[in-house]
């Protein structure tokens, strides 16, 4: 009897796991992309001016 | 950025609007924050899933330990974003539109989950996939919202001119947060009635009620988890669309 609801328990965890793991490749992706703009900028020598005197290339951190 | 630092005597509150420092502090704080989440659901949902059968539902009762949490995420994410609201129109905290804006997706996606699992728990103990009635149809509602809400941030450009808009909708949106809770009280719902939060205490055995708690315990820092990382992106992205302004405007000179 329990058999025949494996399908909709393995369903519905199987729906969770894969949306909440989407979501955080979706957050993490955007968040090394965000990084990486910054580093980028900064390699160019366009930084903030309250972090002119950090050294170059910080992760944004 | 914002300058804060000439306000005098800052609070806790408003030593945080310093994005920098917010920047330093939950770079600190996020790694645990991960760990406990993974740890609390991991218990949680193996506690869940070696729980006997329920009498009535069966083994379906299983989709309750993730099903529960995410709604219960879906009214609380909501909520926390009102307080951000305040924190928009009120006080003019710099992070409190920042916290709306990264906090709306993650807010969609468990909202969608809750229908989806209960959907699915549904088609098996109520023999259909879905019905409008009260307690459904108001949690499908706030997922539209927060659709609307997510479009509503990134609709402009400049992040500053949607911060007031989108705070405002989300206050008028909180009417709904009550309604949903008690709409299983104030209608005839098919959804059955509140068995945890009730004024005579739980109604359901510890073997089940242990975790759930766990599990929705793990998914709510989960949540906080992801929304930490989501703003500090977003302060970084406000960041590298100002350098680039700045990197722009230095060339044409």
């Amino acid at each position: 009897m329990q058999a025949e609801y494996s399908a909709f328990i393995a369903s519905a965890y199987g729906i969770s796991a894969l949306a909440i793991c989407g979501l955080l490749a979706w957050i993490f992706l955007d968040a090394r992309a965000q990084r990486r703009a910054l580093a980028a900028l900064d390699a160019k020598g366009v930084r903030r001016r309250s972090a002119a005197g950090e050294t170059a290339g910080g992760s944004g951190r | 950025m914002t300058d804060v630092s000439a306000s005098a005597k800052p609070s806790r509150v408003s030593l945080l609007a310093n994005p920098t420092r917010f920047l330093d502090l939950s770079g600190k704080v996020q790694p645990w924050l991960y760990a406990v989440a993974l740890a609390a659901i991991a218990v949680g949902l193996s506690l869940g899933l070696t729980a006997p059968a329920d009498y009535q539902q069966g083994s379906t009762v299983e989709i309750m330990f993730i099903h529960v949490p995410f709604a219960w995420l879906c009214m609380m994410i909501w909520t926390v974003m009102s307080v951000s609201a305040l924190g928009t129109l009120v006080w003019r905290h710099p992070l409190a539109d920042v916290s709306i804006k990264a906090a709306a997706p993650i807010g969609a996606v468990f909202t969608a989950l809750a229908l989806i699992t209960g959907s699915i728990w549904g088609r098996p103990m109520w023999g259909t996939w879905w019905v409008w009635d009260a307690r459904l149809t108001s949690v499908f509602v706030l997922f539209l919202m927060y659709l609307g809400l997510i479009a509503l941030t990134r609709a402009l450009e400049e992040p500053g001119k949607a911060a007031r808009p989108a705070a405002i909708l989300v206050l008028v949106g909180f009417v709904n947060i009550p309604i949903i809770k008690f709409s299983v009280d104030w209608w005839n719902t098919l959804h059955q009635p509140a068995s945890v939060m009730r004024m005579d205490g739980p109604a359901m055995p510890a073997v089940y009620l242990t975790p759930l708690l766990v599990s929705a315990i793990g998914f709510t820092v989960l949540f906080f988890a992801l929304h930490l990382t989501a703003m500090r992106t977003e302060i970084l992205r406000r960041r590298v669309a100002a350098l680039s302004r700045l990197a722009a405007r230095r060339a044409d000179a």
